[in-house]
């Protein structure tokens, strides 16, 4: 059990400056989600037009992992398609499970694929994706 | 045994024989669940290699074997809490369908709106919830005892809180928390003098504590079996004769009724008309070793056991910089819960994990108390009678080593 591969350098700068965190104006989406067995929550809000998620914030409190977490995944998902969105959430699925799953300019979220050795650690990496899920999914 | 002697008991638990992730194994989440002696483990294995029946129908021996093992272990519970018969102990499948029988039949048929139940904010979960649904099915109003800022019972308010209209207070004996033994004496005899019934959740006394309720006088007490070196899925309501026999049942089936006609049936005595379906048998026989195993330890030393360790583990980490620890200082044993500055308790306990220290990290199932705290989770070291000074020892290096691994990687 190497604690380095879950606690990457990158995850701790996330953890430490997250980034896409607070609330927007105008959001058209938000989704509350908690993590009931350890009461980690998170607040997101998505501002999607034209089925592209235009901006994406957060705000929440939990662990290093979930947090930073948040922070790649409000990142990544701006610019993209509804389609596109589930697609990343479907690649961290993957990550999660210990697939070997490329970002490409996303390339901090694979600093994540260190928790897939931490089982108990997997429901907190995935906080974020679940809510990213719920919101895209609430669109019709 | 005459005294307690930690070094003579972790050996009677195999599982705690092992590494986990290259360190020998400290276990030290026993308010979640206790491990179990090896003559536990044997005396469940022993039951199904030779006893195994149903209960109360078969006129064979394996039938009567079975039948004189639920019952035995029925007697030895009721022994251990010194209740007046076996027939004022319900088994059940722990602490939680304990308090939710009292909640479901009880507190249901005598509630009317305008009556309070009273509860307190530092309940876990299972002491809550029912009481809730049991308020918005009668009508009557939840009230909650104030508390001292240090997580402490404020008896001055509690006997403003508890009012003739009061038909029920049900708090925890041990809060799984804040480690605090509540003062029950007190506040079951401010809640009989309005003639309100106490219900004391056990769960985490049980284990630890010399339980006597015919000298604390509560009307129920629940308790699990497998945080006192029992199995899971086994536990036990007791209940004042009175009070059970003026109970309906919650559950209706096979073993709890009497006479069946086509269209009514009529149930059994107490306490099998509260035990519908074919019971948890080997687990009340693992429950009736555990108990066997704790007296012959002696409560009175797993007690002053449990209060040294958990005071030694507070002295240690109070005098840690950089961790906070909740609860009272004094009157507490079992358990510490505490936060290491500006690191998550899941993060703390996964650092401590790599090192083999299990601690719990989260909300405890005690969500209120955790906001009432002003924090979103903690961390929770908890004791048995097989821990030992040098297990608080590794926790507090394995703490230090943590502040230092995110000291560097938060910096």
């Amino acid at each position: 059990m190497q604690l380095d591969d879950l606690y990457r350098r990158v995850i701790m700068d996330h953890y430490k400056t997250p980034r896409n965190q607070g609330e927007l104006a105008e959001g058209t989406v938000g989704v509350e989600l908690s993590n009931p067995t350890c009461g980690d929550r998170i607040t997101l809000q998505l501002r999607i037009e034209d089925g592209v998620v235009r901006e994406a914030k957060f705000k929440g409190e939990g662990c290093s992992i979930s947090m930073a977490s948040a922070s790649m995944m409000t990142d990544a998902v701006k610019g993209k398609t509804l389609e596109q969105a589930i697609g990343l959430a479907e690649r961290f699925s993957g990550l999660m499970k210990g697939e070997a799953v490329e970002f490409e300019e996303y390339e901090d979220i694979e600093a994540l694929s260190g928790v897939n050795k931490f089982p108990a650690r997997i429901k907190c990496a995935t906080l974020a994706w679940n809510a990213l899920r719920k919101g895209v999914e609430s669109q019709p | 045994m005459s005294a307690l002697s930690p070094a003579e008991l972790k050996p009677l638990f195999p599982i705690l024989q092992q590494d986990v992730n290259g360190h020998p194994l400290v276990y030290l989440d026993s308010a979640a669940t206790s491990q179990k002696p090896r003559q536990v483990i044997e005396a469940v294995q022993r039951y199904y290699e030779r006893d195994n029946a149903n209960v109360h129908r078969g006129v064979h021996t394996l039938g009567t074997r079975a039948t004189d093992a639920y019952e035995g272990a029925r007697e030895k519970v009721a022994r251990f809490i010194n209740a007046r018969s076996a027939s004022e102990i319900v088994f059940t499948r722990g602490a939680t369908t304990s308090i939710n029988t009292v909640a479901a039949s009880y507190a249901r048929a005598v509630c009317k709106p305008g009556d309070e139940i009273v509860i307190s904010p530092i309940e876990h979960h299972a002491n809550l919830i029912p009481w809730q649904q049991a308020a918005k099915a009668t009508g009557a109003t939840l009230k909650h005892l104030p508390m001292n800022d240090d997580g402490s019972f404020d008896l001055a308010g509690a006997a403003a809180t508890i009012t003739p209209n009061t038909k029920m207070v049900a708090v925890t004996h041990l809060s799984n928390v804040l480690g605090a033994v509540t003062p029950v004496e007190e506040i079951i005899a401010l809640a009989h003098k309005h003639g309100a019934k106490v219900l004391l959740d056990g769960a985490q006394s049980a284990p630890h504590l010399k339980i006597d309720v015919q000298k604390l006088d509560c009307d129920f007490f629940a308790f699990s079996g497998h945080k006192m070196c029992g199995p899971t899925g086994i536990g036990a309501l007791y209940g004042k004769r009175e009070l059970l026999e003026a109970m309906e049942p919650v559950e209706f089936g096979g073993e709890m009724i009497d006479y069946v006609d086509l269209f009514d049936a009529t149930w059994k005595e107490i306490p099998w008309r509260f035990e519908a379906g074919t019971p948890i048998i080997a687990g009340a026989v693992g429950l009736g070793a555990a108990i066997d195993f704790l007296t012959e330890v002696g409560m009175e030393n797993i007690e002053a056991h449990d209060r040294q360790l958990a005071a030694y583990a507070w002295e240690r980490l109070s005098a840690m910089d950089g961790v906070s620890v909740y609860g009272p200082a004094s009157g507490r044993t079992s358990l510490v819960t505490f936060n290491l500055e500006d690191v998550h308790p899941h993060d703390v306990a996964t650092v401590l994990d790599a090192e083999g220290v299990a601690v719990r990290a989260g909300h405890h199932c005690c969500q209120p108390l955790m906001r009432w705290l002003k924090v979103s989770a903690t961390a929770r070291a908890s004791f048995y009678l097989y821990n030992d000074e040098s297990d608080v020892d590794r926790l507090i290096a394995s703490l230090q080593r943590a502040k230092e691994y995110f000291g560097h990687a938060i910096g």
